[in-house]
Protein backbone atom coordinates (compact mmCIF):
# COMPACT_ATOMS: atom_id res chain seq x y z
CA UNK A 1 0.00 0.00 0.00
CA UNK A 2 2.59 2.25 1.17
CA UNK A 3 4.65 1.95 -2.29
CA UNK A 4 0.56 2.77 -4.49
CA UNK A 5 0.31 5.96 -1.67
CA UNK A 6 3.33 7.94 -2.86
CA UNK A 7 3.81 11.41 -2.52
CA UNK A 8 2.51 12.39 -6.01
CA UNK A 9 -0.53 10.29 -5.54
CA UNK A 10 -1.01 11.53 -2.28
CA UNK A 11 -0.88 14.86 -3.61
CA UNK A 12 -3.00 14.18 -6.77
CA UNK A 13 -5.94 12.81 -4.26
CA UNK A 14 -5.63 15.20 -1.18
CA UNK A 15 -5.05 18.43 -3.78
CA UNK A 16 -8.37 18.45 -5.27
CA UNK A 17 -10.37 18.81 -1.67
CA UNK A 18 -10.23 22.23 -1.19
CA UNK A 19 -6.34 23.36 -2.12
CA UNK A 20 -7.30 23.25 -5.61
CA UNK A 21 -11.05 22.10 -5.46
CA UNK A 22 -12.67 21.81 -9.30
CA UNK A 23 -15.58 23.48 -8.52
CA UNK A 24 -14.51 26.23 -6.47
CA UNK A 25 -11.65 27.23 -7.49
CA UNK A 26 -11.31 25.74 -11.13
CA UNK A 27 -14.68 26.87 -11.70
CA UNK A 28 -15.37 23.30 -13.68
CA UNK A 29 -18.40 20.90 -13.93
CA UNK A 30 -20.69 23.83 -12.07
CA UNK A 31 -23.75 22.83 -14.56
CA UNK A 32 -24.52 19.57 -12.44
CA UNK A 33 -23.50 20.36 -9.54
CA UNK A 34 -26.25 22.84 -8.89
CA UNK A 35 -29.19 20.89 -10.77
CA UNK A 36 -28.76 17.97 -8.77
CA UNK A 37 -28.43 18.87 -5.05
CA UNK A 38 -31.77 19.44 -3.77
CA UNK A 39 -31.60 16.06 -2.45
CA UNK A 40 -29.13 13.94 -0.71
CA UNK A 41 -29.88 10.82 -2.92
CA UNK A 42 -29.55 11.84 -5.89
CA UNK A 43 -26.31 13.91 -5.35
CA UNK A 44 -24.36 10.87 -3.71
CA UNK A 45 -25.39 8.91 -7.34
CA UNK A 46 -24.22 11.59 -9.18
CA UNK A 47 -21.08 12.05 -7.28
CA UNK A 48 -20.15 8.30 -7.37
CA UNK A 49 -21.23 8.62 -10.99
CA UNK A 50 -18.55 11.25 -11.75
CA UNK A 51 -15.78 10.07 -9.24
CA UNK A 52 -16.27 6.79 -11.15
CA UNK A 53 -16.43 8.20 -14.71
CA UNK A 54 -13.44 10.81 -14.55
CA UNK A 55 -11.53 8.16 -12.94
CA UNK A 56 -11.52 5.55 -15.39
CA UNK A 57 -11.91 8.04 -18.40
CA UNK A 58 -8.40 9.49 -17.46
CA UNK A 59 -6.79 5.93 -16.78
CA UNK A 60 -7.87 5.03 -20.34
CA UNK A 61 -6.97 7.97 -21.82
CA UNK A 62 -3.69 7.92 -20.24
CA UNK A 63 -3.04 4.58 -21.16
CA UNK A 64 -3.13 5.32 -24.68
CA UNK A 65 -2.02 9.13 -24.13
CA UNK A 66 1.27 8.33 -26.50
CA UNK A 67 -0.99 6.37 -29.59
CA UNK A 68 -3.62 9.35 -30.09
CA UNK A 69 -2.67 11.92 -32.89
CA UNK A 70 -3.15 15.51 -31.17
CA UNK A 71 -5.27 16.70 -33.75
CA UNK A 72 -8.35 14.32 -32.99
CA UNK A 73 -7.53 14.11 -29.40
CA UNK A 74 -10.77 15.72 -28.34
CA UNK A 75 -13.19 13.25 -30.18
CA UNK A 76 -10.89 10.48 -29.12
CA UNK A 77 -11.39 11.69 -25.68
CA UNK A 78 -14.99 12.12 -26.08
CA UNK A 79 -15.56 9.00 -27.50
CA UNK A 80 -13.93 7.01 -24.33
CA UNK A 81 -16.17 9.20 -21.61
CA UNK A 82 -18.91 8.96 -23.41
CA UNK A 83 -18.77 4.56 -23.51
CA UNK A 84 -18.20 5.00 -20.00
CA UNK A 85 -21.35 7.59 -19.09
CA UNK A 86 -23.67 5.01 -21.39
CA UNK A 87 -22.32 1.88 -19.09
CA UNK A 88 -22.81 4.41 -16.27
CA UNK A 89 -26.93 5.26 -17.69
CA UNK A 90 -27.62 1.85 -18.32
CA UNK A 91 -26.55 0.38 -14.92
CA UNK A 92 -28.48 3.27 -13.10
CA UNK A 93 -31.43 2.61 -15.51
CA UNK A 94 -31.33 -1.37 -14.19
CA UNK A 95 -30.88 -0.98 -10.68
CA UNK A 96 -31.40 2.26 -9.79
CA UNK A 97 -34.66 3.33 -11.96
CA UNK A 98 -36.11 5.89 -9.61
CA UNK A 99 -32.65 7.79 -9.22
CA UNK A 100 -31.91 7.61 -12.85
CA UNK A 101 -35.74 9.26 -13.62
CA UNK A 102 -34.70 12.05 -11.29
CA UNK A 103 -31.30 12.72 -12.53
CA UNK A 104 -32.81 12.58 -16.29
CA UNK A 105 -30.50 14.41 -18.51
CA UNK A 106 -27.55 14.87 -15.68
CA UNK A 107 -26.19 11.76 -16.10
CA UNK A 108 -25.96 12.03 -19.91
CA UNK A 109 -24.09 15.78 -19.05
CA UNK A 110 -21.38 13.75 -17.41
CA UNK A 111 -20.05 13.87 -21.00
CA UNK A 112 -19.50 17.40 -21.22
CA UNK A 113 -18.71 17.55 -17.72
CA UNK A 114 -15.65 19.82 -17.76
CA UNK A 115 -13.89 18.62 -15.04
CA UNK A 116 -14.06 14.96 -17.06
CA UNK A 117 -12.60 16.70 -19.84
CA UNK A 118 -10.66 19.28 -17.99
CA UNK A 119 -8.56 16.03 -16.20
CA UNK A 120 -8.68 14.36 -19.40
CA UNK A 121 -6.73 16.94 -21.54
CA UNK A 122 -4.54 18.42 -18.40
CA UNK A 123 -3.76 15.55 -16.42
CA UNK A 124 -4.11 12.50 -17.92
CA UNK A 125 -2.58 13.34 -21.51
CA UNK A 126 0.83 14.34 -19.22
CA UNK A 127 1.16 11.05 -17.17
CA UNK A 128 1.14 7.89 -16.52
CA UNK A 129 -2.39 5.36 -16.08
CA UNK A 130 -2.00 5.05 -12.00
CA UNK A 131 -1.33 8.46 -11.27
CA UNK A 132 -4.14 9.65 -13.74
CA UNK A 133 -6.27 7.33 -12.11
CA UNK A 134 -5.77 8.61 -8.74
CA UNK A 135 -6.15 12.45 -10.20
CA UNK A 136 -9.37 11.12 -11.44
CA UNK A 137 -10.74 10.15 -8.06
CA UNK A 138 -8.91 13.18 -6.11
CA UNK A 139 -10.79 15.35 -8.46
CA UNK A 140 -14.36 13.71 -8.43
CA UNK A 141 -13.79 13.81 -4.47
CA UNK A 142 -13.44 17.46 -4.85
CA UNK A 143 -16.58 17.56 -6.61
CA UNK A 144 -18.38 15.22 -4.67
CA UNK A 145 -17.69 17.37 -1.46
CA UNK A 146 -19.00 20.17 -2.60
CA UNK A 147 -22.25 18.44 -4.28
CA UNK A 148 -22.78 17.33 -0.54
CA UNK A 149 -22.26 19.91 1.27
CA UNK A 150 -24.73 21.95 -1.12
CA UNK A 151 -27.18 18.90 -0.83
CA UNK A 152 -27.08 18.97 3.07
CA UNK A 153 -27.93 22.29 2.66
CA UNK A 154 -30.34 22.38 0.66
CA UNK A 155 -32.66 19.17 1.27
CA UNK A 156 -32.37 19.80 5.26
CA UNK A 157 -33.99 23.31 5.12
CA UNK A 158 -35.63 22.40 2.33
CA UNK A 159 -37.90 19.40 3.36
CA UNK A 160 -36.35 18.91 6.23
CA UNK A 161 -35.27 15.29 5.77
CA UNK A 162 -31.54 13.73 5.03
CA UNK A 163 -31.88 10.98 2.86
CA UNK A 164 -35.33 10.94 2.87
CA UNK A 165 -35.52 10.43 6.74
CA UNK A 166 -36.99 13.06 8.79
CA UNK A 167 -34.75 14.90 10.93
CA UNK A 168 -36.35 18.32 11.75
CA UNK A 169 -40.38 17.81 12.01
CA UNK A 170 -42.06 20.06 9.92
CA UNK A 171 -44.69 22.08 10.98
CA UNK A 172 -47.87 20.39 9.34
CA UNK A 173 -46.77 17.11 10.50
CA UNK A 174 -46.98 19.00 13.76
CA UNK A 175 -43.56 19.88 14.22
CA UNK A 176 -42.29 23.41 15.12
CA UNK A 177 -40.03 23.58 11.45
CA UNK A 178 -41.60 25.86 8.36
CA UNK A 179 -39.34 24.27 5.64
CA UNK A 180 -37.89 27.19 3.49
CA UNK A 181 -39.06 26.49 -0.51
CA UNK A 182 -36.37 28.53 -1.73
CA UNK A 183 -33.80 25.93 -0.91
CA UNK A 184 -35.87 23.47 -3.09
CA UNK A 185 -35.62 25.89 -5.76
CA UNK A 186 -32.69 26.55 -8.44
CA UNK A 187 -31.81 29.75 -7.44
CA UNK A 188 -30.91 28.17 -3.72
CA UNK A 189 -27.80 26.22 -5.29
CA UNK A 190 -26.27 29.23 -6.79
CA UNK A 191 -26.01 31.01 -2.88
CA UNK A 192 -24.91 28.25 -0.89
CA UNK A 193 -21.94 27.78 -3.86
CA UNK A 194 -21.31 31.56 -3.68
CA UNK A 195 -21.36 31.38 0.45
CA UNK A 196 -19.17 28.34 0.51
CA UNK A 197 -16.41 30.13 -1.94
CA UNK A 198 -16.38 32.75 0.25
CA UNK A 199 -15.82 30.89 3.19
CA UNK A 200 -13.07 28.87 1.78
CA UNK A 201 -11.43 31.95 0.28
CA UNK A 202 -11.63 33.24 4.14
CA UNK A 203 -9.68 30.18 5.08
CA UNK A 204 -7.19 30.20 2.33
CA UNK A 205 -6.58 33.87 1.48
CA UNK A 206 -4.12 32.62 -1.52
CA UNK A 207 -7.19 31.54 -3.39
CA UNK A 208 -8.56 35.38 -3.53
CA UNK A 209 -9.08 36.59 -7.22
CA UNK A 210 -7.34 40.47 -7.44
CA UNK A 211 -10.15 42.93 -8.30
CA UNK A 212 -10.10 44.07 -11.59
CA UNK A 213 -10.92 47.53 -10.27
CA UNK A 214 -9.83 49.36 -7.71
CA UNK A 215 -12.39 51.45 -5.73
CA UNK A 216 -11.32 55.04 -4.54
CA UNK A 217 -12.64 56.51 -1.86
CA UNK A 218 -14.86 59.53 -2.26
CA UNK A 219 -12.04 61.30 0.41
CA UNK A 220 -9.11 61.14 -1.84
CA UNK A 221 -10.84 60.31 -4.93
CA UNK A 222 -9.14 63.00 -7.17
CA UNK A 223 -8.85 60.48 -10.46
CA UNK A 224 -12.56 59.58 -9.98
CA UNK A 225 -14.50 60.75 -12.66
CA UNK A 226 -18.23 61.62 -12.70
CA UNK B 1 -49.66 26.78 -34.32
CA UNK B 2 -50.42 28.07 -30.72
CA UNK B 3 -48.59 25.15 -29.13
CA UNK B 4 -45.27 26.28 -31.31
CA UNK B 5 -45.33 29.67 -29.86
CA UNK B 6 -46.18 28.32 -25.99
CA UNK B 7 -43.13 26.02 -26.56
CA UNK B 8 -40.83 28.52 -27.93
CA UNK B 9 -42.36 31.09 -24.77
CA UNK B 10 -41.43 28.33 -22.67
CA UNK B 11 -38.02 27.32 -24.01
CA UNK B 12 -36.99 31.28 -23.89
CA UNK B 13 -38.03 32.00 -20.76
CA UNK B 14 -40.04 29.67 -18.25
CA UNK B 15 -37.48 26.39 -18.59
CA UNK B 16 -34.36 28.42 -19.44
CA UNK B 17 -31.55 26.38 -20.34
CA UNK B 18 -28.91 28.63 -18.36
CA UNK B 19 -30.74 29.83 -14.90
CA UNK B 20 -33.64 26.85 -14.29
CA UNK B 21 -31.17 24.04 -15.65
CA UNK B 22 -27.61 25.29 -14.89
CA UNK B 23 -27.04 24.42 -18.00
CA UNK B 24 -23.74 25.72 -19.88
CA UNK B 25 -22.58 27.57 -16.44
CA UNK B 26 -18.74 27.00 -17.12
CA UNK B 27 -18.94 29.33 -20.28
CA UNK B 28 -21.86 31.22 -18.77
CA UNK B 29 -19.46 32.05 -15.35
CA UNK B 30 -16.41 32.45 -17.45
CA UNK B 31 -17.50 34.52 -20.77
CA UNK B 32 -20.05 36.98 -19.08
CA UNK B 33 -17.03 39.78 -18.02
CA UNK B 34 -17.98 41.83 -21.43
CA UNK B 35 -21.09 42.20 -22.65
CA UNK B 36 -19.50 42.15 -26.22
CA UNK B 37 -18.21 38.82 -26.34
CA UNK B 38 -21.17 37.22 -24.05
CA UNK B 39 -23.57 38.29 -27.24
CA UNK B 40 -20.93 36.71 -29.57
CA UNK B 41 -21.17 33.58 -27.70
CA UNK B 42 -24.90 33.90 -27.51
CA UNK B 43 -25.49 34.22 -30.56
CA UNK B 44 -23.04 31.20 -31.45
CA UNK B 45 -24.43 29.17 -28.78
CA UNK B 46 -28.31 29.84 -30.67
CA UNK B 47 -26.82 28.91 -34.00
CA UNK B 48 -25.93 25.86 -32.90
CA UNK B 49 -28.21 24.88 -30.83
CA UNK B 50 -31.14 25.92 -33.69
CA UNK B 51 -29.06 23.26 -36.05
CA UNK B 52 -27.93 20.18 -33.56
CA UNK B 53 -31.53 19.98 -32.06
CA UNK B 54 -33.31 19.25 -35.09
CA UNK B 55 -30.60 17.05 -36.36
CA UNK B 56 -30.07 15.05 -33.56
CA UNK B 57 -33.81 15.01 -33.69
CA UNK B 58 -34.09 13.41 -37.32
CA UNK B 59 -31.18 10.78 -36.31
CA UNK B 60 -32.66 9.84 -33.12
CA UNK B 61 -36.24 9.41 -34.88
CA UNK B 62 -34.82 7.53 -37.95
CA UNK B 63 -32.18 5.27 -36.81
CA UNK B 64 -31.86 5.11 -32.66
CA UNK B 65 -35.38 4.68 -31.65
CA UNK B 66 -36.99 1.61 -30.40
CA UNK B 67 -38.40 0.69 -33.93
CA UNK B 68 -37.00 3.10 -36.07
CA UNK B 69 -35.02 1.01 -38.64
CA UNK B 70 -38.56 -0.42 -39.52
CA UNK B 71 -37.87 1.42 -42.70
CA UNK B 72 -35.23 -0.64 -43.63
CA UNK B 73 -37.31 -3.93 -42.75
CA UNK B 74 -35.25 -4.38 -39.42
CA UNK B 75 -37.70 -4.63 -36.19
CA UNK B 76 -37.33 -4.99 -32.83
CA UNK B 77 -34.55 -2.90 -32.49
CA UNK B 78 -33.82 -0.65 -29.66
CA UNK B 79 -30.38 1.67 -30.15
CA UNK B 80 -31.67 4.45 -27.97
CA UNK B 81 -28.97 3.38 -25.67
CA UNK B 82 -26.57 4.98 -28.61
CA UNK B 83 -28.58 8.13 -28.35
CA UNK B 84 -25.59 9.88 -25.89
CA UNK B 85 -22.62 8.92 -28.71
CA UNK B 86 -24.84 10.10 -31.60
CA UNK B 87 -25.62 12.93 -29.77
CA UNK B 88 -22.13 13.98 -29.23
CA UNK B 89 -20.34 13.01 -32.18
CA UNK B 90 -23.00 14.84 -33.96
CA UNK B 91 -22.24 17.79 -32.42
CA UNK B 92 -18.88 17.95 -32.10
CA UNK B 93 -19.33 17.10 -36.59
CA UNK B 94 -21.62 19.45 -36.95
CA UNK B 95 -19.94 22.48 -35.38
CA UNK B 96 -16.37 21.33 -37.29
CA UNK B 97 -18.51 21.83 -40.39
CA UNK B 98 -20.08 25.02 -39.32
CA UNK B 99 -16.44 26.18 -38.45
CA UNK B 100 -15.68 25.38 -42.04
CA UNK B 101 -18.97 27.07 -43.96
CA UNK B 102 -18.29 29.90 -42.22
CA UNK B 103 -14.54 30.16 -43.21
CA UNK B 104 -15.42 29.81 -46.30
CA UNK B 105 -18.59 31.54 -47.03
CA UNK B 106 -18.72 34.35 -44.35
CA UNK B 107 -15.04 35.39 -42.98
CA UNK B 108 -16.47 38.39 -41.20
CA UNK B 109 -18.76 36.33 -38.78
CA UNK B 110 -16.33 33.35 -38.80
CA UNK B 111 -13.73 35.75 -37.17
CA UNK B 112 -16.58 37.07 -34.91
CA UNK B 113 -17.80 34.00 -33.52
CA UNK B 114 -14.35 31.74 -34.47
CA UNK B 115 -12.86 31.22 -30.92
CA UNK B 116 -16.32 30.89 -29.43
CA UNK B 117 -17.14 27.81 -32.01
CA UNK B 118 -14.52 25.28 -30.62
CA UNK B 119 -15.67 25.84 -27.29
CA UNK B 120 -19.21 25.05 -27.82
CA UNK B 121 -18.95 21.27 -28.57
CA UNK B 122 -18.18 21.02 -25.01
CA UNK B 123 -20.96 23.46 -23.68
CA UNK B 124 -23.20 21.42 -22.00
CA UNK B 125 -26.15 23.73 -22.61
CA UNK B 126 -25.98 22.35 -26.47
CA UNK B 127 -25.63 18.45 -25.70
CA UNK B 128 -28.54 19.55 -22.71
CA UNK B 129 -30.83 20.56 -25.30
CA UNK B 130 -30.66 17.26 -27.33
CA UNK B 131 -31.18 15.25 -24.41
CA UNK B 132 -33.82 17.40 -23.56
CA UNK B 133 -35.73 16.83 -26.65
CA UNK B 134 -35.14 12.86 -26.95
CA UNK B 135 -36.61 12.60 -23.21
CA UNK B 136 -39.07 15.02 -24.04
CA UNK B 137 -40.19 13.17 -27.47
CA UNK B 138 -40.45 15.99 -29.61
CA UNK B 139 -41.44 15.88 -33.00
CA UNK B 140 -39.08 17.52 -35.98
CA UNK B 141 -41.28 20.89 -35.66
CA UNK B 142 -40.96 20.89 -32.31
CA UNK B 143 -37.43 20.26 -31.95
CA UNK B 144 -36.78 23.33 -34.36
CA UNK B 145 -38.72 25.84 -32.47
CA UNK B 146 -37.02 24.13 -29.07
CA UNK B 147 -33.57 24.70 -30.36
CA UNK B 148 -33.81 28.00 -31.73
CA UNK B 149 -35.81 28.72 -28.29
CA UNK B 150 -33.44 27.36 -25.79
CA UNK B 151 -30.65 29.02 -27.74
CA UNK B 152 -31.99 32.32 -27.38
CA UNK B 153 -33.19 31.86 -23.69
CA UNK B 154 -29.53 30.98 -22.96
CA UNK B 155 -27.97 33.97 -25.45
CA UNK B 156 -30.52 36.51 -23.05
CA UNK B 157 -29.27 34.94 -20.08
CA UNK B 158 -25.41 35.32 -20.39
CA UNK B 159 -26.13 39.16 -21.82
CA UNK B 160 -27.87 40.28 -19.41
CA UNK B 161 -25.11 38.49 -17.06
CA UNK B 162 -22.46 40.26 -18.59
CA UNK B 163 -24.39 43.79 -18.45
CA UNK B 164 -24.58 43.05 -14.54
CA UNK B 165 -20.52 42.56 -14.19
CA UNK B 166 -20.08 45.40 -16.13
CA UNK B 167 -21.53 47.48 -13.58
CA UNK B 168 -20.25 44.92 -11.04
CA UNK B 169 -17.22 46.62 -11.25
CA UNK B 170 -18.31 49.12 -9.59
CA UNK B 171 -19.08 47.88 -6.57
CA UNK B 172 -16.87 47.46 -3.04
CA UNK B 173 -17.38 43.98 -2.97
CA UNK B 174 -15.20 41.86 0.33
CA UNK B 175 -11.98 40.32 -0.50
CA UNK B 176 -13.56 36.63 -0.31
CA UNK B 177 -16.17 36.81 -2.67
CA UNK B 178 -14.40 38.97 -5.28
CA UNK B 179 -14.62 37.22 -8.55
CA UNK B 180 -16.42 34.00 -8.66
CA UNK B 181 -18.04 34.38 -4.91
CA UNK B 182 -20.06 37.30 -6.04
CA UNK B 183 -21.29 35.96 -9.87
CA UNK B 184 -22.35 33.10 -8.29
CA UNK B 185 -24.63 35.35 -5.72
CA UNK B 186 -25.47 37.57 -9.56
CA UNK B 187 -26.17 34.44 -11.04
CA UNK B 188 -28.98 32.91 -8.08
CA UNK B 189 -30.40 36.64 -7.84
CA UNK B 190 -31.50 36.41 -11.65
CA UNK B 191 -32.24 32.85 -11.56
CA UNK B 192 -34.79 34.04 -8.87
CA UNK B 193 -36.08 37.10 -11.33
CA UNK B 194 -36.47 33.98 -14.12
CA UNK B 195 -38.71 32.17 -11.30
CA UNK B 196 -41.16 34.50 -11.52
CA UNK B 197 -41.76 33.08 -15.20
CA UNK B 198 -42.55 29.85 -13.85
CA UNK B 199 -46.00 30.93 -12.35
CA UNK B 200 -46.91 31.68 -16.60
CA UNK B 201 -49.62 29.42 -17.62
CA UNK B 202 -49.80 29.03 -21.28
Amino acid sequence: MSEILNDETKKVLVEPLVDNNPITLQVLGICSALAVTSQMSTSLIMALALTLVTAFSSAAISAIRNHIPSSIRIIVQMIIIASLVIVVDQVLKAFAYEVSKQLSVFVGLIITNCIVMGRAEGYAMKNPPLESFMDGIGNGLGYSLILIVVAFFRELFGSGKLLGIEIIKLSKDGGWYDPNGLMLLPPSAFFIIGLIIWGVRQWKPKQVEKADFKIMSIAHGEGGHH
Amino acid sequence: MEAYVSLFVKAVFIENLALSFFLGMCTFLAVSKKIPTAMGLGIAVMVVQAITVPANNFVYHTLLKEDALSWMGITGVDLSFLALLSCIGMIAALVQILEMILDKFFPALYFALGVFLPLITVNCAILGGSLFMIERDYNFGESVTYGIGSGLGWALAITVMAGVREKLKYSDIPAGLQGLGITFITAGLMSLGFMAFSGIQL
